[in-house]
């Protein structure tokens, strides 16, 4: 666990970078940091390991006050991850890996053989290994700065911006990776970016910043979509957070409709087509949905190949979002929910979910009794 | 064409003589010279009031004649005049003078954010400096050693003039003597020695960094 009790940092040309900041990123939990440009996220970060020293108050981890100790050994028990990856040029990949073993004097062997282990660990090729930094991807670069910061193993994992030089694609790869890591490893991390979408998919709790160091609302992200503090969260977190927020929002399922189905591969008897229905759901033995079968196309029998397999399915726990998602891609214009076997449950329209949603909008809201709505038009 | 070869043999052994002591003329102030310019040229960039302070002394050093060096040096240090020593320390402030500056300016093309890993990984200062900095460094070190080495090898040649024995004096007996083959012969060797110098420091330059060759690969 690491806090800030209220820690703030003025610079010597008088910048207060964070001001009174106080904030707890619990144990095995991913906090992030976001803001815009220039709020204090790097200098936040940078005081937990003291590469910047505090002009006031106190960071603990597990409750030791960080001030009192080595700088450099402190360092070495905290992971960072840098912008930029920030590899050491003339170092091969394994080398780069191994530079905090090395620091701590596990000796050469023991220390590539963990580097090794760790190549692997973050998905890149053992071949990798021996080359230089410069002949790898942004994205592998930035896989081997991950990797480096585990070396030994530490509690902590600080990470700045780390996948924000990467394209977009690959970023997803690597918060996917990330949260993979996550789950195996249950590592204390303090996360820093400026895009809110990349905060809301990977944190546990999201504090959001504002210019001047100032801590402007910590939250899980569902809360934070939900109900922003203020205008400047409300701002931040984009016009189109209602349709994020579904992600997170778990309502009560709306009554599903029975569906009729008909099993994979029997026989059509003609009489099945019924007047604005053309749609007919294929299960298997086991009532798990198989796919959408055309009813005008004429088809004598329920075979696989018939079938539209266009369409998601919603499971019965899932989100708003997954229920909408599933209406809307359905041929048949009805969603496919399931339960967590797979089996079939019923179906759902998009006007259901919608009107499902507008009742969520309309719920008063938990927090501080607000009642704000969900979509809050922005000012300009 | 004969004539040249035939002095040549018949001079080897001093010739050899003069060849050496030119090679430890000029290699010695630049070992000496690149120790002392680590540390300052460090300094100077840690301390960015040091710097311009610091670039602006040894460069103006630099603008001291060599031979008006060498004849002063006696009075300040306390040496005979044609002591090789006054030759050793006048180089040796003319290669600070001009790798300071190519220290302090190799650091600092150290990228941030590789600087800020090193500290981020729990590197202590001195380390960080000769496991990272430097390394990084050798591509900008090694061309300034480069330009100390060919200077230095001309600047000893200067040093024919107080007396002390190096190729230098092949220039000057062959005036005296009106005789044009010693000071060809000089100036090949000279040629020759800068070559040498040169390619000595090229080569282990590329063999402390294949990883800037790798970034091409
Ligand atoms: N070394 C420094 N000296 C003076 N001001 C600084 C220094 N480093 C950062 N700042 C200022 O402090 C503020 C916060 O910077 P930073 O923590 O890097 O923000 P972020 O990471 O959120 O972009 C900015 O206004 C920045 O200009
Ligand atoms: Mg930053």
């Amino acid at each position: 666990m690491i806090e800030f009790k209220s820690v703030t940092k003025r610079y010597p040309d008088g910048t207060v970078a964070v001001d009174a900041l106080s904030l707890t990123a619990p144990t095995g939990q991913i906090t992030v940091l976001v803001g815009p440009s220039g709020c204090g996220k790097t200098t936040s970060l940078r005081m937990i390991n003291r590469m910047i020293e505090l002009s006031s108050g106190q960071i603990l981890i597990d409750g030791t006050d960080t001030a009192g100790q080595d700088a450099a050994t402190l360092r070495r028990g905290i992971g960072y991850v840098i912008q930029h990856a920030g590899l050491f040029p003339h170092r091969t990949i394994v080398d780069n890996i191994a530079t905090v073993p090395m620091l701590v004097g596990w000796g050469r062997t023991r220390a590539r053989e963990r580097a090794y282990e760790l190549l692997e660990r973050v998905g890149l090729d053992r071949r990798l290994a021996r080359r230089y930094p410069a002949q790898l991807s942004g994205g592998q670069q930035q896989r081997v700065g991950v990797a480096r910061a585990l070396a030994v193993d530490p509690p902590i994992l600080l990470m700045d911006e780390p996948f924000s030089a990467v394209d977009p694609i690959v970023r997803e790869e690597l918060q996917t990776e990330l949260m993979r890591l996550q789950a195996e490893l249950d590592k204390t991390i303090v996360f820093v970016t400026h895009d809110i979408d990349e905060a809301i998919r990977i944190g546990d709790q999201v504090a959001v910043m504002r210019q001047g160091g100032l801590l402007a609302q910590l939250a899980p992200p569902a809360e934070l979509l939900a109900h922003p503090h203020d205008d400047f969260v409300a701002d931040f977190v984009g016009r189109d957070r209602g349709y994020r927020a579904l992600a997170f929002s778990n309502a009560q399922l709306p009554a599903l409709r029975e569906e009729r189905t008909v099993r994979l591969g029997a026989a059509l008897d003609g009489d099945r087509s019924g007047a604005g229905d053309d749609w007919l759901l294929v299960v298997d033995d086991a009532q798990r949905p198989q796919g959408w079968l055309d009813l005008r196309a004429g088809h004598r029998d329920a075979a696989a190949d018939h079938l539209e397999l266009g369409g998601t399915t919603a499971c019965r726990d899932g989100s708003l979002r997954s229920l909408l998602d599933a209406a809307l891609s359905s041929p048949a214009g009805r969603g496919v929910v399931i339960d967590d076997t797979g089996r079939l449950l019923g179906t759902v329209t998009a006007r259901e979910v919608l009107a499902l949603i507008e009742a969520e909008r309309e719920r008063p809201t938990s927090s501080a009794g607000s009642t704000e709505p969900l979509e809050k038009s922005t000012p300009g | 064409m004969s004539e040249y070869f035939t002095w040549l043999l018949d001079n080897a052994g001093q010739v050899t003589a003069l060849f050496w002591a030119h090679t430890k003329l000029a290699v010695i102030p630049l070992l000496i010279g690149l120790v002392l310019a680590l540390p300052l040229g460090w300094a100077s960039r840690r301390i960015p009031r040091l710097y311009t302070p610091m670039v602006g002394l040894t460069g103006l050093l630099y603008t001291i004649p060599s031979l008006a060096l060498f004849v002063a040096l006696p009075g300040i240090i306390g040496t005979k005049i044609l002591d090789p020593v006054n030759v050793v320390v006048a180089l040796t402030l003319y290669t600070v003078a001009l790798l300071v500056r190519t220290v302090a300016d190799g650091l600092a093309a150290v990228p941030e954010d590789v600087q800020a890993a090193a500290t981020a990984m729990g590197y202590r200062r001195f380390r960080r400096l000769v496991a990272v900095e430097l390394p990084i460094a050798v591509p900008v070190i090694a061309a300034g050693l480069r330009v100390a080495a060919v200077s230095n090898v001309s600047l000893v040649s200067v040093a024919a003039l107080i007396g002390v024995p190096q190729l230098g004096q092949l220039f000057t007996s062959g005036f005296q003597l009106f005789y044009f083959v010693p000071i060809v012969w000089g100036v090949v060797l000279c040629l020759l020695l800068a070559f040498l110098l040169d390619a000595v420091i090229l080569l282990v330059a590329r063999w402390l960094t294949p990883w800037t060759r790798a970034a091409q690969a």
